[in-house]
């Protein structure tokens, strides 16, 4: 089953190193690993789509929330969510079957972000479900590269999920927040 | 020898910024801050700032012989006092020589601040001499680690180093301190308190759960206490026995458990698990309620978890909720400090009495004692433990390195001390014990200190034994020599066809060495000298080897297969 995990993350140098080495370290099942800053300076949230039953998502949850670095991790799978992902697709595209895949690109409300001789780029967003679609459509078309995000989700409603707000200057142990180095990757 | 030059008084105001110090001052402040008095450590050129500096400080430093040791030193250390260890180590090979260390005090929850130099900032991730990703390859074995990037970040860093070592579930944490940032000058403010965002761990037991065990207890009719390390992590022995003789609920321990709980009490059922008692694992195959307190359910406890505990329910009470589901499923989960959740349970808990159930283990071990002394002319590994707990009276502090020798000492010796029993759990590092006994006894300085090693984990690391005259620390050393790593031959012997593939292990004359090394060294090759030498060793000051020359194919019964279940036991050889 796959389940969607929010972590809220300080942005220190290497605190993405630390989720990735636990996820692996653990043996979780990674389907879509996403990260970007938050309007909460020198936070980051990520978002993790895992596949696993209760306990395997209950063990991710306590396991992300050991890492030091690591604010608040919640399992939203069961919230009613906003799950949208971007896909960038070049697709071959010749004079005869051009208008044909636009018209498809109408149709899932998608852009055509670049023209080329003998291809189109579209970009999509959406529901998993509906970006999977799109595709299944365009590979009769021959798909030359594509990339995908990776699922981000946000809870409905006024509930959210936050890192606890702290005041600078309190007399804390902290370190300045520093910009993220390393890049996404599993 | 510290070299004392006057320095201006450095306020303890955070108010108060200080003129600029180099990286190594603020460090070495630092330490002496957080009441570092001990370092275990070994030099090398990008820590020489480092330790320029500490020679004008009041910290004692020991010169190891392998960093591996200053790690288990410091660990030894931790363990005996319950203060943070502090190791010390130069950049590349010494990083990665303390990396056993590490991960061993990650494995058993010891608090461990290491302290690595680092090449210069610019140099970094240039494969320069003596480089090494030091906090990349400690990652997974660190509960946290930093690469030092400013000296105006030492002060922050080294407070939260030290409270994230010391606080929840003890751990290491790694300091990578690079070469320029040691002799660059910054400004030294202290913090005023530690918080850390992501790092509040729980210490109160939920009062709920805490009426909810309590409930279970008193429906219980065959209720069983499984003691771990944690209690002794939290000094929580006044709370266990409170709590354990108020409801007359028998105790069984863990490996790290062992003297967590006086051994020779009536309710004490000793250790459990592959190589526990008998009577002890039946009595977790009976129980109707386990509760787990300060223990992991590690495989070596469990065995085959389908088969662990089948008829009881179970109430785990840990610091760390991880742990908790992690291998077995809980009834009732209790996060918190084992001190705080015994107070809190001996005050729910009624006074209560389970005759028949505490009746039944009695026959058990009747029926099937401790049987690992087996009744012969020959000098028997066992014979060598049971000769130091009648020469100690059972008041030693017991350091044990790794094998088959570790579990004689955890069965055979009667641990009624608190914290007096120091091993190698969860990662099995042998080598462990030399070192790890140097830390014991420089933390307990006026007890008397016994490190019990193989003959293969002796040569591991006895490069230490220089350290142990250079510093003049004075463990008593037993040897148990058998010819074999021992507990390898054993499985081999039952799992693999009795191929003794590389089990048979040749040793120094050990006598030589110790003379070599200016350590009065004797050796006992038969019973009767076992205990007047035992006994000779600890009527001379300092530092004293006795080599055992014991029976070489021995087995530690009783034993649960790999892949076993606790009802699965091995009592006895069928020979």
């Amino acid at each position: 089953m796959k389940r969607t995990v929010v972590a809220l993350m300080e942005d220190r140098p290497g605190v993405l190193n630390r989720v990735v080495n636990v996820l692996r370290r653990r043996s979780f099942n990674i389907d879509s690993l996403t990260v970007g800053h938050t309007d909460q300076s020198g936070i980051s949230r990520m978002t993790i789509v895992v596949e696993g039953n209760d306990e395997v998502i209950e063990q991710v949850v306590k396991q992300l929330y050991k890492i030091i670095d690591v604010l608040k991790v919640s399992d939203v799978s069961e919230e009613q969510v906003v799950a949208r992902e971007l896909a960038l697709i070049k697709v071959a595209a010749s004079s005869a079957t051009r208008s044909e895949i636009m018209q498809i690109v109408d149709v899932y409300r998608a852009k055509i972000v670049d023209v080329a001789a003998e291809a189109l780029m579209i970009e999509v967003t959406g529901p998993e479900e509906k970006i999977d679609s799109l595709l299944s459509l365009l590979r009769g078309f021959g798909i030359k590269e594509m990339v995908r995000t990776g699922r981000v989700a946000l809870v409905r409603g006024v509930g959210s999920t936050r890192a606890p707000d702290e005041e600078p200057g309190d007399g804390r142990a902290r370190l300045a927040p520093r910009a993220i180095r390393q890049p996404v990757g599993p | 020898m510290a070299i004392t030059t006057p320095r201006a008084r450095l306020s303890e105001k955070a108010s108060v910024v200080h003129p600029r110090l180099s990286g190594s001052h603020i460090l070495c402040e630092c330490l002496r801050r957080e009441g570092v008095d001990l370092i275990f450590g070994y030099p090398g050129g990008a820590v020489l700032p480092l330790y320029h500096t500490l020679m004008e400080y009041p910290i004692r430093h020991v010169l190891v012989r392998h960093e591996q040791g200053a790690a288990f030193a410091a660990s030894g250390y931790a363990r005996a006092t319950g203060k943070v260890g502090v190791c010390l180590a130069t950049s590349g090979p010494g990083a990665t020589n303390m990396v056993t260390g590490i991960a061993d005090a990650m494995m058993d929850s010891v608090p461990l601040v290491a302290i690595t130099g680092q090449v210069s900032s610019p140099m970094i991730g240039k494969d320069a001499f003596q480089e090494i990703d030091t906090t990349g390859i400690t990652l997974p074995i660190t509960k946290h680690n930093y690469l030092v990037e400013r000296p105006e970040d030492l002060p922050g860093i080294i407070r939260e180093a030290f409270y994230i070592a010391s606080h929840g579930r003890p751990g290491p944490v790694l300091i990578d301190v690079p070469k320029d940032v040691q002799q660059d000058d910054g400004d030294f403010v202290w913090p005023d308190q530690v918080r850390v965002a992501g790092f509040r761990p729980t210490t109160h037991g939920n009062v709920r759960q805490i009426r909810q065990a309590a409930e279970l207890i008193s429906q219980s009719k065959r209720p069983l206490i499984v003691a771990g390390h944690g209690i002794i992590i939290s000094k929580a022995y006044a709370e266990l026995l409170a709590f354990a003789e108020k409801a007359q609920i028998p105790v069984v321990t863990t490996l790290h458990g062992v003297s967590a709980f006086p051994e020779s009490h009536e309710l004490s059922f000793g250790l459990l698990g592959m190589h526990g008692a008998a009577y002890a694992n039946k009595a977790v195959c009976e129980c109707d309620l386990l509760i787990a307190i300060g223990m992991r359910f590690d495989d070596r406890v469990t065995g085959k978890i389908a088969g662990f505990a089948p008829k009881a329910k179970i109430v785990h009470v840990d610091i760390d909720p991880a742990e908790i589901g992690k291998n077995v499923k809980v009834t009732v989960p209790i996060v918190g400090d084992c001190k705080n959740v015994l107070t809190g349970l001996i005050r729910e808990v009624k006074v209560d009495r389970h005759e028949e159930w505490v009746a039944a283990v009695n026959d058990w071990r009747n029926e099937m004692p401790m049987t690992s002394i087996r009744d012969t002319e020959h000098f028997l590994p066992q014979h060598v433990i049971r000769d130091i707990y009648e020469a100690t009276g059972g008041q030693a502090l017991i350091v044990s390195d790794v094998g088959q020798h570790q579990m004689w000492a955890a069965q055979i010796y009667w641990y009624d001390k608190p914290n007096s029993f120091f091993s190698s759990g969860g990662l099995g590092a042998m080598g462990y014990a030399l070192p790890a006994s140097m830390g014991v006894k420089m933390g307990r300085p006026d007890e008397i200190v016994w490190a019990v090693i193989g003959d293969g984990g002796f040569q591991v690391t006895m490069q230490e034994l220089g350290t142990i005259v250079q510093d003049n620390i004075g463990v008593k050393i037993a040897i148990v020599n058998n010819g074999f790593l021992g507990m390898v031959r054993q499985w081999q012997q039952f799992f693999y066809d009795r191929r003794y593939a590389a089990s048979t292990i040749s040793a120094p004359d050990f006598v030589k060495l110790g003379d070599a090394y200016g350590i009065p060294t004797v050796r006992v090759t038969n019973r009767e000298e076992s205990l007047p030498a035992i006994r000779r060793a600890m009527e001379t000051d300092g530092p004293y080897i006795v080599e055992f020359v014991v029976e070489e194919e021995e087995n530690v019964y009783p034993m649960i297969p790999p892949g076993g279940a606790l009802s699965d036991i091995i009592l006895d050889q069928a020979r």
